[in-house]
């Protein structure tokens, strides 16, 4: 049940970005090319996304649970860290550089463009270094 | 140059974040792109692993849902400079997990949950980006 649910949200969430144009990654760096060829769209998808998200929210943790079980997972940290820093400003220059976060790149993966190809392996190397760096491996093994 | 498109960007955006609300209400997770899809690399916890493949086939299988629903194409630019695409790939991975969160997770629902880590990671990464476009447009690509 959880995959199928899944599914289809992740095809909803892709789909999303689609008809965003999030997908593009010359939209996207039109969009942080101030000075250029600047195209502000993707303003709106940050605004549509965070005021359906905004008000959703607040809907469903009226909830007592999720509709499929367990307890709501909500990040509570509040510090800001050197990893907290560090980190955004190092994806910042790579999604700069390609046009490319992670959610549009797995909608890009099935195109099958040069550019993809070379992107896909590397970005999962780097999430595999972060996690083994960050969190020791062995902390994520059941003891 | 591409196209402004208000309109669409909305929309595609809220379809973004009604899919990022359902997924706390039905699984009381967030919609990280970053954090389900690095999950499913080894080690593996076992925790949500078949919701979390699921999500993340649903993200690849979408332009084709995409293009067989309306018979259009989906339209992407996508360099084919591979040590650039190579490099963009390990920053975008690497940094997306050390900072505990992309444009999806930090961006969409962290900022809609008035976190004040994500609002951090939103300006560093936005900062970040723009000056790098702003490097290889403009100074170095000019």
């Amino acid at each position: 049940m959880s995959f199928i649910v899944n599914l289809a949200l992740g095809l909803l969430f892709g789909v999303g970005l689609i008809v965003s144009g999030m997908a593009d990654p010359a939209k996207v760096l039109n969009f942080l090319d101030v000075f250029g060829t600047w195209d502000p769209s993707l303003a709106f998808v940050m605004g549509g996304g965070v005021i359906v998200a905004f008000i959703g929210y607040r809907i469903v943790f009226g909830m007592k649970a999720p509709i499929l079980g367990g307890k709501f997972q909500v990040p509570t940290r509040r510090d800001i860290d050197s990893k907290l820093l560090a980190g955004p400003a190092l994806f910042g220059v790579g999604w700069g550089l390609g046009g490319f976060c992670p959610g549009p790149a797995l909608t890009a993966l099935g195109l099958g463009s040069t550019g993809i190809l070379a992107f896909m392996p590397a970005m999962l190397i780097g999430m595999w270094a972060a996690r083994m760096l960050s969190e020791g491996g062995a902390k994520l093994r059941p003891a | 140059m591409t196209e402004f498109t208000p309109i669409a960007s909305l929309i595609g955006g809220a379809l973004i974040g009604l899919s990022a609300v359902l997924l706390m209400a039905f699984e009381g997770r967030i919609a990280g792109i970053s954090g389900i899809a690095s999950r499913l690399l080894p080690p593996w916890s076992g925790e949500a692993l078949g919701g979390r493949l699921g999500f993340v086939i649903g993200l690849v299988a979408a332009p084709f849902l995409w293009m067989a629903a309306t018979g259009e194409g989906v339209m992407q630019t996508v360099s084919a400079n591979v040590p650039l695409m190579a490099a963009a790939g390990l920053l975008v991975g690497f940094g997306s997990v050390w900072g505990s969160g992309c444009t999806s997770g930090h961006g969409i629902c962290g900022l809609s949950r008035l976190s004040p880590r994500s609002a951090v990671a939103v300006g560093t990464f936005m900062a970040t980006a723009f000056v790098t476009v702003l490097l290889t447009r403009h100074v170095i690509g000019g």
